[in-house]
């Protein structure tokens, strides 16, 4: 054995550096080849079929930006894009807003925290369709929320904005934060435990009020879970699909429809796949949108810190 | 190495021979017939080919309206896998047949005379440039009203022929405190509703010419203007809790007696019959008003895939033949709910239903006023027939008035 290591063949020490190098590369490598293909290849693929007059099946007829024209000549993808925006912009700012006003009260050092910490966390346990059916049936007001408060006597309650086109979108919203603040909440709390003591108790010592704690130090450090629950919760909202589904399935009509909803019903059950695939373009751009100038900025602000 | 990779190689083509498509006297069918009845239907078939020595390789997607099937359908197709027979129909046969991909049933048509067992109307369907490609299992008659006598007896309303009607009954039922129609709000059925009002406001001729040859001058006209103020007033005679209920809760409501009716086709049947009731004494099947002797058809049907191997187009045949003999049509149909799409079988068994919707069938059919329903893919390509869903269930969903809900429409009917 000894003399095996001490007496290596010739050429062995590079066969093995030359291993060490290029085994990371070759176990990461198929890995990498998926996401090219799978990821990379099929979003290429879809941008192509947009560009294509494919119905049932794929047509590589090439027919410039006329799904385009298409798409946003259809009201109801303006519908969608309406939605969006409000489903989008209300789900992140109370999703960051509840889990931080959450992560704060339980921060106070109280008692079964544990408890009340998973208690807020088990709605992130439950896939989206089970909180769209669950509130699909509390909001409805022949059977659920509206139903009960009449059944105890409050004649005059109403709460139809689920059968109402015009509040249909607001009840996603109300399911969508409600499953997922509790998530943002363990965020934020792991972010403000992360704090470094000694500059709180410097702050205090200062005779900083707690509020003014919390608002010239804790929140600003938190800058980076901000930016972590932010992507999160837009790309959700962006992609949005099984909560509208088994909640209001798109409607009334077509009242709360999303984008996600939208490329659905058109590339699989209206043989539009051409439309279906402008569509799915239309949302990866949405995405972009919205990411990559946050992305950009928070390198930025990384290499200042640097 | 050398030898170990002739292994491997050996190894790969003995894995590929032993794995062909379909061993020649395999018959796989895709459909989404899942549920109690439906499936219990879809086993006849099963024992039949088996009777004549075929294996039954079943192929079913499960989710309602067979969109999972399918994508399914098309990944197996572009592989150029496909089964033998899928469940597909309407002017998706011909979307299907335009791509090439389906097979020649001529001769097996010719030997069991199908041209003279079926309609002209619904032999249209199954041929796509003349040649039979698909063969039909049923037909459902989708302009129905179901009624719950006792709810109309409470409130002294006479149950209606005509849409005038309709109105006064709907207000006697509301006024005694009880539901006037049964509905659930989602887009097919919203359009299952329209269609029969179109049908009873404006008669065959004009649902033909707006819904089937998409004219835009019926489709944007006074008569589908008329037919929209109709709908609204059956809106008003729905309850809160509509939208996004599904079609069998909607049912069950006629039933229960908490609503007086529900305008469904006759699958609706089925939710009757399995709560114990019995036509003409519990509930009632009647045409929607103003269809009498008129007649919108929904007809499900196997589409025949184009087979590499003699063994699987013998199997192929086989099935085509099995869905057409009477045998089948009888039990299936009695299973079911709906009526036998050929001529030729005995009615013995059925209920007073199904005989009412043959002898409408068959009328219609001679009268000219046999038509396909466009809310139920029969009429129309899938993305006009999405179009004129959205119209639809837009006005049913906000105070668009009838006007500008016939002008949409006449714009959605442009959709390719």
């Amino acid at each position: 054995m000894r003399t095996a290591v001490s007496a290596p063949v010739p050429g062995s020490g590079s066969v093995r550096r030359w291993l060490a190098d290029a085994l990371p590369k070759a176990v990461l490598a198929p890995t990498l080849l998926m996401s090219v293909i799978f990821v990379y290849g099929f979003i290429a693929w879809t941008v192509y079929l947009s560009l294509t007059p494919s119905r049932l099946l794929p047509n590589y007829e090439f027919v410039g930006l006329a799904q385009y024209i298409a798409l946003f000549d259809n009201e109801r993808w303006w519908v969608a894009l309406k939605n969006l925006a409000i489903f989008g912009f209300l789900f992140v700012v109370l999703g960051l807003a509840i889990g931080l006003t959450l992560a704060i009260l339980l921060d106070q050092r109280i008692r079964i925290e544990g408890f009340l910490r998973s208690l807020y966390l088990y709605p992130m346990a439950l896939s989206f369709i089970v909180t769209g059916a669950a509130w699909k049936w509390i909001l409805n007001p022949s059977l659920g929320l509206e139903h009960l408060m009449r059944s105890w006597g409050f004649q005059n309650f109403s709460f139809d904005w689920l059968v109402n086109p015009d509040r249909a979108i607001y009840t996603v919203v109300i399911a969508g934060v409600w499953q997922s603040a509790g998530f943002v909440m363990a965020l934020f709390l792991a972010g403000l435990r992360g704090i470094d003591d000694s500059i709180i108790k410097a702050a205090q010592v200062d005779g900083a009020s707690l509020f003014t704690i919390y608002r010239r130090i804790i929140i600003p450090s938190m800058r980076p879970v901000f930016f972590s629950a932010l992507i999160i919760l837009s790309h959700i909202a962006v992609k949005s699909f099984d909560l509208v589904m088994a909640l209001t399935a798109g409607g009334p009509g077509f009242a709360s429809d999303l984008p996600a909803t939208f490329m659905y019903s058109f590339a699989f059950t209206r043989n539009q796949l051409g439309l279906g695939a402008a569509s799915a373009v239309m949302m990866l751009f949405i995405l972009a949108a919205v990411l990559v100038p946050f992305i950009w900025a928070e390198g930025r602000q990384r290499r200042q810190d640097r | 190495m050398k030898r170990l990779l002739f292994a491997a190689a050996l190894g790969a083509s003995l894995l590929g021979s032993t794995l062909p498509a379909y061993p020649a006297e395999e018959v796989e069918v895709l459909h989404w017939w899942t549920s109690g009845g439906e499936a219990r239907s879809v086993a006849e078939l099963k024992k039949m080919l088996e009777a004549k020595g075929y294996k039954w390789k079943d192929f079913a997607v499960a989710g309602g309206g067979g969109e999972n099937a399918m994508t399914v359908l098309k990944s197996r197709v572009v592989s150029g896998n496909p089964p033998t027979a899928a469940q597909i129909k309407g002017p998706t046969i011909q979307e299907w047949g335009a791509e090439g991909v389906l097979a020649n049933l001529d001769d097996t048509a010719k030997a069991g005379t199908w041209d003279s067992l079926l309609p002209p109307v619904v032999a249209n369907v199954m041929k796509y440039q003349g040649h039979y490609v698909a063969a039909p299992v049923n037909v459902h008659r989708v302009n129905w009203m179901w009624v719950n006598p006792e709810v109309f007896k409470k409130a002294g309303a006479k149950v209606p022929t005509t849409w005038e009607e309709f109105a006064t009954a709907c207000d006697k039922i509301q006024k005694a405190g009880m539901i006037a129609v049964a509905h659930g709000g989602q887009p097919w059925q919203d359009s299952t509703v329209f269609e029969s009002v179109a049908l009873g406001v404006g008669g065959a001729d004009f649902y033909k010419k707006a819904f089937v040859q998409l004219d835009q001058a019926a489709l944007g006209g006074a008569t589908m203007q008329k037919a929209f103020s109709v709908l609204r007033n059956i809106q008003k005679c729905t309850d809160k809790g509509a939208p996004g209920r599904d079609w069998n809760l909607a049912t069950a409501m006629v039933i229960q007696g908490k609503a007086g009716m529900q305008f469904m086709g006759d699958w609706a049947k089925g939710e009757f019959t399995a709560a114990g009731k019995t036509p003409g004494k519990d509930f009632l099947c009647l045409p929607a008003p103003g269809t009498k002797g008129a007649y919108t058809f929904n007809i499900d049907s196997f589409v025949m895939f184009e087979q590499k191997s003699a063994g699987a187009k013998a199997g192929q045949k086989a099935l085509a033949e099995a869905i057409m003999s009477p045998e089948f049509q009888e039990i299936f149909n009695l299973n079911k709910g709906s009526i036998p799409a050929r001529a030729g079988v005995s009615m013995a068994k059925f209920d007073q239903c199904a005989k009412d919707s043959t002898a409408e069938f068959q009328g219609s059919s001679k009268s000219g006023t046999l038509v396909p329903s466009w809310a139920h893919g029969m009429a129309i390509p899938a993305s006009t027939q999405g179009a004129l869903f959205d119209v639809v269930t837009q006005f049913f969903n906000s105070d668009m008035s009838p006007k500008d809900a016939a002008q949409k429409l006449a714009q959605a009917g442009k959709t390719k």
